[in-house]
């Protein structure tokens, strides 16, 4: 709990180092106070007791919570060092820059660790509000304009539902806190309000709003590809994770009585955003638009694990947020260097194995993660998950989500084919070394993001025996 | 701990072949393999078939699912490594006339593909089962992809992505069983053995798990991905493939189909012999019409991997002895006849039939290396093919009359492509291009030669192969007896 004082005051440090003439402390002066805010989440491992009964209840750490800021945190640390190339440009303002991530970071704390839906509101406003601007940070480029303004107008608008929905659980329970809500649901059950419904419908579609799950998922893909790809890779890890973090909370902490009412929805939405994720994933030619599309079939897969709903879904949750959030980083580590000559289409990595064979590596490795080779991360993500689903019985959900692994299969690998059996382009677009020096602390984070991968994919223990 | 050496040995070369550079790689592919073949060898002379799984090793590995990595071989599991190990160093050796692009991680990737091989043939639990039977794609996908031939990347595409679909399910089939163990769940072999189902439900897990093998193999009406992805991919690549990879399907229904869902099997059992049949004879026919000699023996691998899923499927010891027994034949035969194809093809720059003619007149050698594997494929007595081919069509006759008769028509087909094209490969007027046609090398012959002796060997003296595997059929069959 203490990492989230110790990351609104790093942001407003951040803020104040951009005075400094020397620009380059700021990169690693981030880092550092985000590796200690990770350290600090680290020590409340198994160790919740100074918390309890501490800020009035509106906040709760329990493994669970620590497990999922700490994906968090590594993530957003994995992800400043990719931020090398954005925050360089002529007219960057990379302090701004630095700080804002720092802040949206304890927006997505906060939504992992709530105790209170006003808390949750808080959190997620936080980030999102961060999030709209950095989506907007590229000012030269109209299309992370577009995206911006998109992304503002559709959250802002999720943001209210959200909000009318809590207020309608208010009015059904007398309360915000998740204890109170459930007390409320175990003692009526069977006769509850239809007011406790329709709040929850309402919660849930601003939550799933931000996961992207169909059919709200028509912002993403547009807010994807306009955004400059590091805060893609932002947006597509960290607050994946925190909306998923968010919605297990909810629903595991106040309405497990009520599993009968919003599992079948749930279901429909995962099947549907199984379906519409991968398939579209398939028709994009830029690597890009495919990421993005794949994080959509990746919040169907997380879907799934939530529907399931039973003691195996959690750790299949953390398990394959983490796995995802491995591999989608060094996807866009890797595509933001060809970006650097190329364009984000599949045709810039052609021979990229050739010029460059330790990317082309590192990327084949995230690519089968994402698609769930075995040896990975993603293959024991997707274990757990089935496995969760099997446990309910959902066999037949399973099945369509079987197809769509392998449609996922069709679109990972051609990029893996574009690397190693692709000549190299005659233009000689998406040559990462001509121009582009590749820092020892980029190279060192990719590496690192796909050894992590095939650990967990070797050792999935490491994770799932800590539970 | 033998099982776990040779899982090992060609997965440490591989991982160290890289680091070295230029052709020298390839000696050192070679070395490995040979130190392979000799701890299978070793293995073989330490086995004693009537004592069911041995040399197991078993460690947790993710402790929190029951998932062991846990393997051992009993006799089919040890004529199928031995089968690996005695091809791959012939593969290796066989690309001594060629050199490849990177070789390091040509050879890295082909001594990678071994050690997932034997990982599937002698896996003991069903999730390590499913790991090496994916890791066995991935090396022989590049290995096609890149080095492959002109169309390689659509074809081989097309091949990769279709065999995943088919895992796929398997997977799913594989975590549904995993979870009618009892308590905490097991995928060790013996647990899913004992999952009981009711016949419903066996019907969709039979598929779920067929449609994997049947892929791998591939059975009619699966196998739209086989001719062209032999024919493109590069001759080791080929000979992996054929001589390989094919039998992980068949060894995953003989071991990881039959005996976990025989009231599945015994109610899509016929359904599948007739596939197998219709396979059997369109193979054929199709072998006969081809121009390209490449394509024509892809063809005629599909025919025969139809007799042997036949063979597995009639659930009598004699056809299921005969699969298991023509898997070493085939493969010795395949991988022959596919290097007589790359010979022809060094020394010419084409497979096209109408362009050849005479060869025998300047290559007497290789005249004869070529006319006994093709002999063996043709199963004459005393090859190798023959045994198996008997046992199968046995077998086949006795589950029914009518579709053993049928199959039967194989052997006078098999004839007649395989006379056919040998006729105008190696006799009648030299062409324009045979005229210069060098006979075989010292390299070649050494490849061919061990092939020809096996072909002998094998039609000689089967005895010795099929008491290897008798006891451990028995075992199957009667664990499938027993929970229907």
């Amino acid at each position: 709990m203490l990492s989230l004082i110790i990351l609104s005051v790093s942001g407003i440090a951040v803020l104040f180092l951009g005075f400094l003439k020397s620009r380059w402390i700021l990169m690693p002066a981030a880092m550092l106070l985000l590796l200690a805010a990770l350290l600090v989440t680290c020590l409340d491992w198994n160790n919740a007791a100074p918390y309890v009964g501490g800020f009035e209840n509106m906040m709760a750490v329990d493994n669970i919570s620590v497990a999922f800021s700490g994906i968090i945190l590594l993530s957003a640390l994995l992800i400043i060092p990719l931020s090398r190339y954005h925050a360089s440009q002529p007219n960057a303002q990379p302090a701004e820059y630095y700080a804002i991530l720092l802040f949206s970071l304890v927006g997505a704390l906060m939504m992992v660790s709530y105790e209170n839906l006003i808390m949750l509101f808080v959190g997620i406003e936080i980030l999102s509000i961060s999030m709209y601007i950095l989506t907007g940070s590229d000012k030269d480029n109209l299309r992370s304009g577009e995206a911006a303004i998109k992304y503002f107008l559709m959250g802002a608008f999720a943001t209210g539902i959200l909000l009318f929905g809590v207020a309608l659980l208010y009015g059904a329970t007398g309360g915000f806190s998740v204890s109170v809500i459930a007390g409320y649901v175990q003692a009526n059950a069977g006769n509850l309000p239809p007011m406790l419904y329709l709040g929850l419908t309402l919660l849930l579609v601003g939550i799933l709003f931000k996961l992207s799950v169909a059919p709200f998922h028509f912002w993403t893909p547009d807010v994807y590809d306009g955004a400059p790809s590091v805060f893609t890779a932002f947006m597509s890890t960290i607050v994946k994770t925190a909306g998923f973090a968010a919605l297990y909370k909810i629903l595991s902490a106040s309405f497990v009585d009520i599993y009968d009412f919003w599992w079948v929805s749930l279901a429909a939405m995962s099947v549907l955003t199984l379906v519409i994720g991968n398939i579209t994933a398939v028709y994009q030619s830029s690597f890009k638009r495919m990421l993005a599309y794949s994080s959509i079939s990746h919040a169907g897969y997380l879907l799934l694990a939530v529907t399931a709903f039973n003691d195996k879904s959690q750790i299949a949750i953390i398990f394959y947020s983490l796995a995802y959030a491995l591999a989608t980083i060094t996807a866009f580590g890797v595509l933001i260097l060809v970006e650097q000559t190329g364009t984000d289409k599949y045709d810039s990595f052609n021979g990229l194995a050739k010029r460059e064979p330790m990317l082309a590596l590192v990327n084949t490795i995230a690519m089968c993660s994402l698609a769930g080779m075995p040896l990975t991360a993603g293959f024991f993500g997707k274990l757990f998950i089935f496995s969760s689903a099997v446990e309910r019985g959902m066999v037949w959900m399973l099945v369509i989500a079987v197809l769509m692994s392998a449609v996922g299969f069709y679109y990972y690998f051609r990029v893996i084919i574009a690397m190693y059996m692709r000549p190299v382009n005659d233009d000689g677009s998406g040559i990462v070394r001509a121009e582009v020096e590749v820092s020892g602390l980029y190279k060192t984070v990719l590496m690192l993001t796909a050894i992590l991968t095939l650990m967990l994919g070797i050792m999935p223990d490491i994770i799932s025996r800590l539970f | 701990m033998l099982t776990l050496t040779l899982i090992l040995v060609p997965a440490i070369a591989a991982l160290l072949l890289p680091l070295l550079k230029g052709q020298g790689s390839k000696y050192a592919a070679f070395a490995a393999a040979l130190a392979q073949l000799a701890v299978a060898l070793y293995a073989v002379s330490q086995f004693d078939p009537a004592a069911g799984t041995q040399f197991a090793f078993d460690y947790p590995w993710v402790a929190s699912l029951g998932i062991h990595f846990s393997g051992g071989m009993d006799g089919i599991s040890m004529l199928l490594v031995l089968l690996t190990a005695i091809l791959v160093p012939l593969i290796i050796l066989s690309t001594f006339g060629h050199s490849y692009e990177n070789p390091n991680v040509f050879y890295a990737l082909i001594l990678a593909m071994e050690s997932a091989l034997i990982g599937v043939f002698t896996a003991q639990d069903a999730f390590l089962f499913y790991l090496f039977w994916e890791a066995a794609l991935v090396p022989v996908y590049f290995l096609a992809g890149v080095w492959g031939g002109e169309k390689r990347i659509a074809i081989t595409f097309k091949f990769f992505i279709y065999t995943v679909f088919g895992s796929l399910f398997m997977l799913l089939a594989l975590v549904y069983l995993y979870f009618q163990t009892p308590g905490t769940h097991s995928s060790a072999i013996q647990d899913i053995y004992a999952v009981a189902l009711d016949p419903a439900t066996q019907s969709w897990v039979f598929w779920a798990l067929f449609i994997a093998f049947a892929i791998k193999m591939p059975i009619f009406p699966f196998h739209t991905w086989q001719p062209d992805t032999y024919t493109e991919s590069p001759a080791p690549a080929t000979m992996l493939l054929s001589g390989i990879m094919l039998k992980m399907g068949i060894y995953g229904v003989i071991r990881w189909l039959l005996p976990i869902v025989p009231a599945g099997v015994a109610h899509w059992g016929t359904t599948v012999v007739i596939l197998s049949v219709i396979g059997i004879i369109y193979g054929s026919v199709i072998a006969i019409q081809q121009k390209d000699i490449k394509r024509l023996f892809a063809y005629s691998s599909f025919a025969h991997v139809g007799l042997m899923c036949a063979g597995v499927f009639s659930l009598t010891l004699k056809g299921m002895q005969g699969a298991v027994v023509q898997m070493l034949a085939h493969g010795i035969n395949i991988v022959g006849l596919f290097f007589v194809v790359e010979i022809i093809q060094r020394r010419m720059r084409t497979r096209d039939l109408d362009r050849m003619g005479g060869i025998t007149q300047n290559s007497p050698v290789l005249t004869v290396f070529f006319m006994v594997l093709m002999l063996g494929s043709v199963a004459l007595p005393l090859t190798n093919g023959f045994v198996g081919e008997f046992l199968l069509l046995a077998g086949v006759y006795e589950f029914n009359h009518w579709y053993g008769a049928v199959a039967g028509l194989t052997i006078i087909l098999g004839a007649v492509y395989m006379l056919r094209m040998f006729q105008f490969v190696m006799f009648g007027e030299q062409s324009n291009w045979t005229g210069k046609f060098a006979d075989v090398t010292l390299a070649e012959s050494a490849v061919l030669i061990p092939l020809v002796a096996m072909v002998f060997w094998m039609g000689i003296a089967p005895g010795a192969f099929l008491q290897l595997t008798e006891p451990a059929v028995k075992q199957i069959l009667e664990l499938a007896a027993s929970k229907r």
